[in-house]
């Protein structure tokens, strides 16, 4: 169970994580061993077995549909990185 | 009123408040001096906000007066930073929300304000509430109060070391893999982490979605409780927040220990844990036979699992709640993006601390595509086993009992460079999240100075009879009204 | 080489609901941007979703009217993936256990023949924000209102083979989704969006091509051109040796061309797991039950009651099947004249051209039910001939007075009197001894002139049928 430094940056790049050369190395190192402890949870027989995806398995709350929220665009956007006329900014996007 | 010995336990102050021995703002202010004068050694609390606080507690002076008299009120406490607060910056402790002021209180906030609790502060926590040691914390480690050099525990170790160092009577914190306990243990304090559902979740600032619980931490099961009293209910806008009729958590606090089940799993007391912690095990079990209950061994078969299980589904879930962090609405934004992928990658590189961005990495890993049946479907089926193991020695016994850790705190720096051997550190907390019971730690011991916890866990929805067993248990002990050096 | 198209459609259908699928913020069309994003649409950390109980219900109303499955439990997902209109770095929609399931729909297509198309799924989803790229230069600028707007993603089996079969699909669902009132189906404003999975195989041959997709498609008529270009384009390549590569395009309507998206990034790995923070969507039957007995009649058994009970055409029952406040309006005028095949007549021919002609919609029709079945009553008993019925109705279109009124005013009883008729029949053959002539030495064409002068003698009031028997009769 190794992770080579190709395969962490590749996974750095999904999750948009800005490794330095310096350190791909020693991430990649460090999830090896961690995922290769982890990959005990392979050896336990689990056939038939339905995942658990909430420890209480009950209905959901559900809304009704009205309007309840009063946006305030200022006090939302207050502190915001960029913002201009109420719209965030980032860097151009060419589709 | 010149310098009274202000009583430590929320209970007793609460009994001072209304005979009048004090103020509110006298409580606050006594704490605000400690804060201030002590402090510096242990770096538990990120904010202190002594203005809101004293507004606070002279409003609860002011509702007092007009014939109010809830237990909670004018009682100061400590907030986990990672509770959302109108007014007083949310950090949990990173670089991402160093300055982040959120547009609303958490829920959790909302209620212990309404009943007149007193804010002091945010205190330190793990990055992202990633960590057992609060060393991941951007705003520097938190220490120990029983021995500044080692960690108090994480991820709520800045709220342990607060109440263990008499900083504040009580602390909120956050639980996902042990986050409460194993800090409460270390530091020698109380702390639950109630059954999954109990506590709302709106504005606790998601680590691992199915696994985060909010809970009180104390001196004592009795101060936990009146505390728990207030944090708990179903919530609107948390559609996980379970509905139950209303309960009063101290109901059964005096109710003797006769006839009571308890279960110590096998898998627990292995060659992994300390000969000192089990040697406190059992004198606790002892303990509790004398006051009636009995003691059986029963089995947790895939307690070995618990760890790896508990770590793939929270890597997971993390790295999917993480994703919003990206400079562009909130929070940290690098200077000078070339473009997008860049504004992404380096606001969330430079924001994220490493435990943090390994857990992402991890948890990216095992859902990404061809390894998600191995995974993450996989840790899901364990936690279902799990679960079903936990359900089967509730089918035999009330209560299991255990060491909440396999060893006392350890020394600042001493297990940060090997993220798995802090991982393996969880091994008797993580099931109980994944399972989603409710779990306490109790303070059971000392060895060689340091403070040992003891674990409770019980059925589902059954914190009534936790907390009843560590009450009966702190009324015949002392270990939880021992004081570190460094408070006095 | 004889190729065939295989068409599949993936349609957005924006929920008709007052606010947004996971948080109360409002979703009227239109705002200025960011004024409709909560804390729960921004994702600001500590917000949670809860589902809109009613967007449930719509998503099972168009499962009942697709004869799909509704699952007893479903379960919200998170799709991951980065771009800025996507708050929370996810979109909550529904993956492996899809709220409906398995339906289907009837298409017509321009030939008459109808076609059935496989409904392999219909899921609930939020959709996200827009992104402004020319407002601010070296920016894109994001708005959030969008966010959170509930969507039903409609997806098809790829069971169409032409472009037409295509528009036919999406005409269909959009009537439908119309007509269950789940949806405005206003495509300017992005309501309904079609995007096309398109591909191309050897006729014949049971395996399917490599497919494109066809992104945002918001008209027919483009979906039309967009597949044609496409199908085109694929042939071309795979006939000179290339290819078909998988991947996402967008259709230039100006340029009318595909072109390949510059790729957002390598292929999407979504990473796909059960959204922690919604519990399954449990429905019962009762819910099912409770929902179905609200659902109105859709529009093909409409059609096939008209049909069976109205006597009506098929094309005729279709039409005004097909426009729910049309068909009510027909069904009552129905009752009113008692002439359903003369009520469907006005209705596809009069009524639609004025409609048409003025740009005005059924629900703001000037003429009446009750004046317009008057008017047909009117013509069954006799009073009135075709003809001058048709004057009177644009009478009644300009709002000038009732029928009777209009009738006995200007004089447009019709003439009924026999007599009367024969009289000026009479009058014309004395008069045209030529046309007379001509007639009764073969020459069936003429029969026109008499009908005309009889008619311009009595002022078009004479019954056509009785002139027509009586001319016959006195032309022998």
């Amino acid at each position: 169970m190794s992770l080579s430094t190709a395969d962490l940056l590749r996974v750095a790049r999904l999750a948009r994580l800005q490794i330095a050369d310096h350190e791909a190395d020693t991430y990649a190192a460090q999830l090896s061993g961690i995922l290769a402890h982890f990959s005990l949870i392979g050896e336990v027989n689990t056939d038939a077995i339905v995942p658990l995806a909430h420890a209480i398995e009950t209905v959901g709350q559900l809304r009704e549909d009205v309007v309840s929220e009063a946006v305030d665009r200022d006090q939302l956007q207050a502190g915001a990185p960029l913002v201009e006329n109420g719209y965030y900014l980032v860097p151009r996007v060419i589709e | 009123m010149t310098h009274p010995d202000y009583p430590q336990t929320l209970a007793a102050q609460s009994v001072a408040l209304a005979e009048g021995q004090f103020s509110s703002v006298e409580l606050t202010q006594h704490y605000l001096e400690r804060i201030n004068r002590l402090d510096g050694q242990f770096n538990s609390f990120i904010t202190v906000c002594p203005d809101f606080a004293i507004a606070q507690a002279a409003e609860a002076d002011r509702r007092r007066a007009a014939g109010e008299n809830g237990a909670l009120l004018g009682i100061p406490y400590a907030n986990k930073d990672i509770f959302c607060t109108k007014g007083i910056k949310t950090t949990c402790a990173s670089r991402m929300l160093a300055d982040w002021q959120a547009p609303y209180d958490a829920t959790v906030v909302e209620r212990l304000h309404a009943a007149g609790m007193v804010m002091l502060g945010k205190t330190n926590m793990d990055e992202f509430a990633m960590g057992s040691s609060n060393e991941t914390s951007w705003f520097g480690p938190a220490r120990n109060p029983w021995d500044t050099n080692r960690v108090p525990g994480g991820s709520s170790g800045g709220s342990a070391a607060a109440v263990a160092a008499r900083l504040a009577p009580v602390a909120t914190g956050t639980d996902t893999g042990g986050s409460i306990r194993q800090p409460a243990a270390l530091c020698g304090v109380t702390g639950l982490k109630p059954t999954y559902g109990r506590v709302s979740r709106w504005g606790m600032i998601a680590f691992a979605s199915s696994l985060d619980q909010g809970g009180p931490m104390g001196l004592t099961a009795e101060d936990v409780a009146l505390m728990l009293n207030a944090m708990t209910g179903a919530d609107r806008r948390d559609a996980t927040s379970i509905e139950r009729a209303p309960e009063n958590f101290m109901a059964d606090l005096g109710k003797p220990l006769t006839g009571l089940k308890v279960g110590v799993p096998t898998e627990f007391m292995d060659a992994g844990l300390s000969p000192a912690i089990r040697a406190c095990v059992d004198v606790t079990a002892s303990t509790l036979k004398q006051l009636g209950a009995s003691i059986k061994e029963v089995s947790l078969p895939n307690a070995g699992v618990a760890v790896p299980a508990y770590y793939v589904v929270a890597s997971a879930e993390a790295s999917s709640n993480l994703s919003r962090y990206d400079g562009v609405r909130f929070g940290h934004r690098c200077e000078n993006p070339v473009d997008l992928a860049d504004l992404y990658s380096r606001s969330r590189g430079e924001g994220f601390g490493n435990e943090v961005k390994r857990r992402i990495l991890v948890g990216t890993y095992v859902l990404s595509a061809g390894y998600y049946d191995a995974w993450y479907r996989k840790a899901q089926q364990l936690r279902r086993l799990i679960q079903q193991d936990y359900v089967a020695a509730f089918n035999d016994v009330d209560v299991l009992l255990g060491p909440t850790t396999p060893n006392t705190a350890f020394a600042l720096g001493e297990n940060i460079a090997d993220p798995l051997t802090m991982y393996l550190s969880d091994i008797y907390t993580t099931g109980v999240n994944l399972a989603g019971l409710p779990g306490l730690s109790m303070p059971g011991g000392f060895v060689d100075g340091l403070p040992v916890g003891l674990q409770l866990i019980g059925n589902y929805f059954d914190e009534r009879r936790v907390l009843q067993v560590a009450h009966q248990f702190q009324q015949h002990t002392d270990w939880h009204s021992r004081m570190p050096v460094a408070a006095e | 080489m004889h190729w065939e198209t295989v068409i599949g459609l993936e349609i957005h259908v924006q929920l008709a609901a007052e606010s947004k699928i996971f948080s109360g913020a409002p979703t009227r069309y239109g705002a200025e941007q960011n004024t409709q994003a909560c804390a729960v649409d921004l994702g600001l950390p500590g917000v949670l979703p809860v589902l809109n109980a009613r967007v449930v219900d719509m998503a099972i109303t168009l499962g009942l009217a697709l004869g799909a499955k509704i699952a007893p439990a479903s379960i919200f997902a998170r799709k991951n993936y980065f771009y800025p209109d996507l708050p929370k770095g996810y979109q909550i929609s529904q993956y492996e256990q899809p709220i409906v399931s398995d339906g289907r729909i009837e298409i017509s297509l321009p030939s008459g023949e109808t076609k059935t198309i496989g409904i392999t799924r219909a899921h609930l989803e939020e959709d996200a924000g827009k992104s402004v790229h020319d407002a601010f230069p070296g920016y894109t600028a994001i708005d959030l209102n969008r966010a959170g707007t509930p969507l039903l993603e409609v997806v098809t089996e790829p069971d169409m083979r032409s472009p037409a079969e295509a528009v036919a699909y999406m005409r269909a669902m959009h009537a439908l989704v119309r007509y269950l009132g789940i949806c405005d189906g206003n495509m300017q404003e992005g309501s309904f969006r079609c995007d096309a999975n398109v591909s191309v195989r050897p006729m014949g041959s049971d395996t399917f091509g490599t497919r494109a997709e066809i992104k945002n498609i918001n008209s027919f008529r483009f979906v039309e051109r967009a597949i044609e270009y496409e199908v085109e384009r694929q042939i071309d390549l795979i006939e000179a040796g290339g290819k078909v590569v998988q991947e996402t395009r967008l259709y230039d309507a100006d340029k009318h061309e595909t072109r390949s998206m510059r790729s957002k990034e390598d292929a999407h790995d979504y990473r796909y797991f059960p959204d922690p923070d919604l519990l399954p969507v449990v429905v019962t039957q009762s819910r099912i039950d409770a929902i179905k007995s609200t659902l109105p009649e859709l529009p093909w058994t409409r059609r096939e009651r008209y049909v069976a009970d109205f006597g009506l055409e098929l094309d005729e029952a279709r039409t005004l099947a097909a426009d729910r406040p049309l068909a009510e309006y027909f069904e009552a005028l129905a009752r009113t004249s008692g002439d359903p095949r003369q009520s469907a007549n006005w209705l596809n021919g009069e009524l639609a051209a004025n409609l048409n002609r003025h740009g005005v919609g059924i629900e703001s029709c000037p003429v009446t039910v009750e004046r317009l079945g008057k008017l047909i009553t009117r013509i069954t008993d006799g009073t009135l001939s075709g003809n001058l019925a048709k004057q009177l109705f644009e009478a009644l279109w300009n709002l000038e007075g009732e029928v009777d009124e209009l009738i006995d005013q200007r004089g447009l009883r019709q003439l009924n009197d026999s007599e009367a008729v024969r009289a000026l029949i009479a009058q014309v053959i004395e008069e045209s001894p030529t046309q007379v002539a001509q007639y009764r030495s073969g020459k069936d064409k003429v029969f026109g002139y008499f009908v005309g002068q009889v008619m311009k003698r009595s002022q078009g009031k004479a019954n056509p049928q009785q002139l027509n028997d009586l001319l016959r009769e006195m032309l022998a």
